[in-house]
């Protein structure tokens, strides 16, 4: 399968803040790839240097087989962006900048544009100072989806969109992959992660910590287990791969509840040690999408050592 | 009184905000009303001089127009009359300034939601906007009159409250028309123009009488100001004219305030077109700008037009004075004395072409910052081609203002057509190397674009008290405008105009090269 973006190595720094520090990405064409990871972790940096806009220290990048800096003008015919914060010019109407923005891009599916405005519900000829942020957002997201482009690039598009909105912004993105388009989507909102990517990223201190399908990612983290025990349990705490051990006595009986986390690949072994204990009941609970962000996100001692990091 | 609540915090943090722009502003126009005295008594040393030029003013109804008519031959009174009109204009703008900055700035942005949540009371927002004009107005007030006051203690306190009390009639003004507008821009925008108004009902007013009573100059501020008579036997009384007009315009700006939404205005907002025409950035960079350039147009234009009115009158009145007449020969840079005024006014045209240039390309540096570049970069527009556009609306633009000043002065002295023009067009190549300047400053270090305000100010400084103060050559040097050739009147040089033209090329392309290479920034 060809790749929409590849990127490797990619180091960026302002100053005395190294944003980016080793960024790998690969986007394969006509998927949807979502691209996560906490505040400041480098997502919008990325993005940056796929557009031309920033000058990567070192590293190669490549977007539709081309090098986003030195062919910017080129790849841009064929793509699309949304940002987070979207800043209209105060006195342009929302269905000039739509038009500008397509004509900019190299053409604009009318019939589509007129069709995303009444879905979004979106009045095209208030003024952009008098547009609230949803709806400044749905400006940009009329303008993307209507263009006519191989790649669109949303880095947290759905900020500002109420329920209903987001909706039909899952529904246009489920369409624009039906019609073969590659989507590069940066979000917080896990739901639409869930509901959308093929495969996500997930980027931490300007490196990529960890990348394949959701399905994939489950497997590599942990199961939560709680069991009540007939006897002591047997040397749970020394076996690899169990974390946050718990261990209490059951009122008016010998047994012990225990709850620990384990890496999915010790499992087996876990379960081998409760047994000879003697189970009495027994609930294991894969990871909720949350808490395999969370650990991603907050598992800060694994890279200590890349220092302070920050975005923008 | 909780309707006032939190207005001192307010107070406090408005002043932080404007801890750089209002004693910059305040530090300006005293210094330039300071100035004043000296520059007259080595103009005007003798009594004798003093007498003839207040004869020389109550019969050159041009002079009066533009200065006002003078009351008395002292230093003080000269003083008075020479600045007054430019200093209470300068108070005023820097007052109307200050109430929309926190008015209605505050409101569009979204700041003022936020801060209205806090508790704040409903009136709290505007009354220390108010307040911030009063510091900035009675700090200008107060430096004035202890400046001036060697010059005669009545008099400068007269002064500097006149000053002060024009400051807070253009306050509360901008503070009414803060309620009535949703856009900021349009708010300063309204002010000025009721400032300007102000200006041109007192020029006719003093054009038509010699002692500023003319109806026309008691409908303006301005006039006010001028018949408050500060250092020729004081009329108190027209400070209670001020104080009367601020309480009532106070009032209903309050009243307005009280009965509107945060963020809302009375005059509406109207919707704009569904579909848009615009296809390239160049189309975008002239629909951004065509309001300023449109402005310019008309101001450069009219200020053409009363010049040119000027030339005959101004050349017989300085004309009569071997000092006066030897500064303008300087800054005309030549004998005849109409063409030296004709040279120094086109000269001085350029110099504030300069202000427009500047404005203009940092257009770009506006864009950039509110990160409204971002995503029209990311279409298929090239940062150069993306450039371009503001920066052809920049050096064209220049050179339509100034051939709009030059058809003006054509209209208002109905004489030398084609030789004005030309000196008109000649300043082009000045404005376009200080244009050039600021392109590069923000092509290779955009957080430095904005001290291309610094070189434009050097410049109008060396320009305009440079002549006066006889200073050294090598600083007048560093001025582009200081290489031009003195028309019309002199000989046309193409040496240096050339020159100056390939400086500005050489420095657009720098600052395009570094924009080229450099990260955007947000």
């Amino acid at each position: 399968m060809t790749k929409a973006i590849t990127v490797s190595g990619l180091h960026k720094s302002f100053g005395r803040t190294h944003a980016l520090t080793g960024l790998d990405l690969d986007v394969d064409t006509g998927e949807v790839h979502g691209f996560l990871g906490p505040n400041g972790a480098g997502k919008s940096t990325t993005i940056r240097v796929l557009l031309g806009l920033l000058h990567a220290d070192s590293g190669a990048a490549q977007v539709l087989g081309r090098d986003p800096w030195a062919d910017a003008v080129e790849i841009h015919r064929r793509i699309a962006y949304v940002p987070g914060d979207v800043t209209l010019w105060r006195n342009l109407s929302g269905g000039e900048v739509i038009d500008l923005y397509g004509r900019l891009r190299g053409g604009l599916d009318t019939g589509r544009r007129a069709e995303l405005i009444d879905r979004f519900e979106l009045d095209p000829t208030k003024k952009g100072r008098t547009y609230s942020k949803g709806n400044r957002q749905k400006v940009a997201l009329v303008a993307a989806f209507a263009s006519d482009v191989d790649l669109l690039i949303l880095d947290e598009p759905t900020s500002g969109l109420d329920p209903l909105m987001e909706e039909v912004f899952q529904r246009c993105v489920e369409e624009e992959r039906d019609r073969g388009r590659t989507i590069l989507l940066s979000s917080h909102i896990l739901s639409e992660v869930e509901e959308l990517c093929d495969r996500v990223s997930i980027i931490r201190s300007g490196r990529t910590v960890e990348t394949g399908s959701l399905a994939d990612l489950r497997h590599l983290t942990r199961t939560s287990v709680t069991a009540e025990l007939a006897g002591e349990p047997n040397g749970l705490a020394s076996l690899p791969g169990v974390h946050d051990l718990a261990i209490q006595r059951i009122q008016n009986s010998q047994g012990k509840r225990v709850r620990l986390q384990v890496d999915n690949n010790e499992l087996d072994a876990v379960l081998r040690s409760l047994t000879t204990s003697g189970v009495r009941s027994l609930t294991s609970t894969p990871p909720t999408l949350e808490e395999l962000f969370l650990r991603h996100y907050q598992d800060a001692d694994a890279d200590a050592d890349t220092g302070e990091v920050a975005a923008r | 009184m909780t309707t006032f609540t939190g207005t001192g915090v307010l107070l406090r943090f408005s002043l932080r905000r404007d801890r750089v722009m209002i004693p910059v502003w305040v530090a300006v126009n005293t210094l330039m009303v300071l100035s004043i005295p000296n520059t007259l008594k080595s103009t005007y040393g003798t009594e004798a001089e003093r007498t003839d030029l207040v004869h020389q003013v109550a019969t050159n109804s041009s002079f009066r127009a533009l200065i006002g008519p003078v009351f008395d031959d002292s230093l003080g009174a000269l003083t008075a009359w020479r600045v007054g009109v430019y200093a209470g204009a300068l108070g005023a703008v820097t007052a109307l300034l200050v109430v929309v900055r926190h008015t209605r700035d505050e409101e569009e942005s979204g700041r003022q939601e936020l801060i209205a949540s806090g508790a704040v009371g409903r009136r709290a927002s505007l009354t220390a906007a108010l307040l911030a004009a009063a510091v900035a107005s009675a700090v200008l007030g107060l430096l004035v009159a202890a400046g001036l006051a060697g010059q005669g203690a009545t008099g400068a306190v007269a002064f500097g409250l006149g000053l002060a009390a024009v400051g807070m009639l253009f306050a509360t003004m901008a503070a009414i028309v803060a309620q009535l507008t949703e856009s900021a821009r349009l708010t300063r925008g309204l002010t000025a123009g009721v400032l300007g108004g102000a200006f041109v009902l007192r020029a006719a007013g003093d054009a038509a009488s010699t002692d500023g009573s003319s109806v026309l100059t008691w409908l303006s501020p301005l006039g006010w100001l001028e018949n408050l008579r500060p250092f020729a036997a004081e009329r108190w009384w027209v400070l209670g004219l001020f104080a009367t007009a601020v309480a009532l315009q106070g009032t209903v700006a309050y009243v307005l305030a009280g009965r509107r939404d945060v963020g809302m205005s009375f005059l509406p907002t109207r919707p704009g077109p569904p579909t848009g025409s615009l296809g390239t950035a160049a189309a975008l960079a002239w629909r951004l700008q065509r309001g300023s350039v449109l402005g310019w147009s008309i101001g450069f234009f009219l200020a053409g037009v009363i010049y040119g009115g000027l030339t005959d009158g101004a050349a017989d009145l300085v004309g009569d004075n071997k000092q006066a007449r030897e500064i303008f020969e300087r800054m005309g840079g030549q004998s005849g004395i109409t063409d030296a005024f004709l040279a120094s006014m086109t000269g001085m045209l350029g110099l504030v072409a300069a202000l427009y240039v500047v404005a203009s390309v940092l257009r770009l540096h506006g864009e950039e910052t509110s990160g409204r570049a971002e995503p029209l970069l990311a279409n298929a527009v090239g940062r150069v081609r993306w450039a371009s556009g503001h920066l052809t609306v920049a050096f064209a633009g220049s050179v339509l203002i100034m051939l709009l000043a030059g058809l003006g002065f054509a209209a208002g002295y109905g004489k030398e057509v084609g030789p004005i023009l030309g000196a008109c067009v000649v300043q082009v190549a000045g404005v376009w190397v200080i244009g050039g300047l600021t392109v590069l400053l923000y092509g290779l270090t955009p957080r430095l674009a904005p001290a291309a305000w610094g070189v434009a100010g050097a410049v109008l400084l060396i320009g305009w008290v440079g002549p006066a103060l006889d200073i050294p050559q090598a600083v007048l040097d560093v001025s582009p405008f200081g290489h031009l050739p003195k028309l019309p009147g002199g000989e046309m040089e193409w040496g240096p105009v050339l020159v100056l033209l390939g400086v500005a090329v050489v420095l657009v392309g720098g600052g395009l090269a570094g924009l080229r290479r450099r990260d955007m920034t947000t």
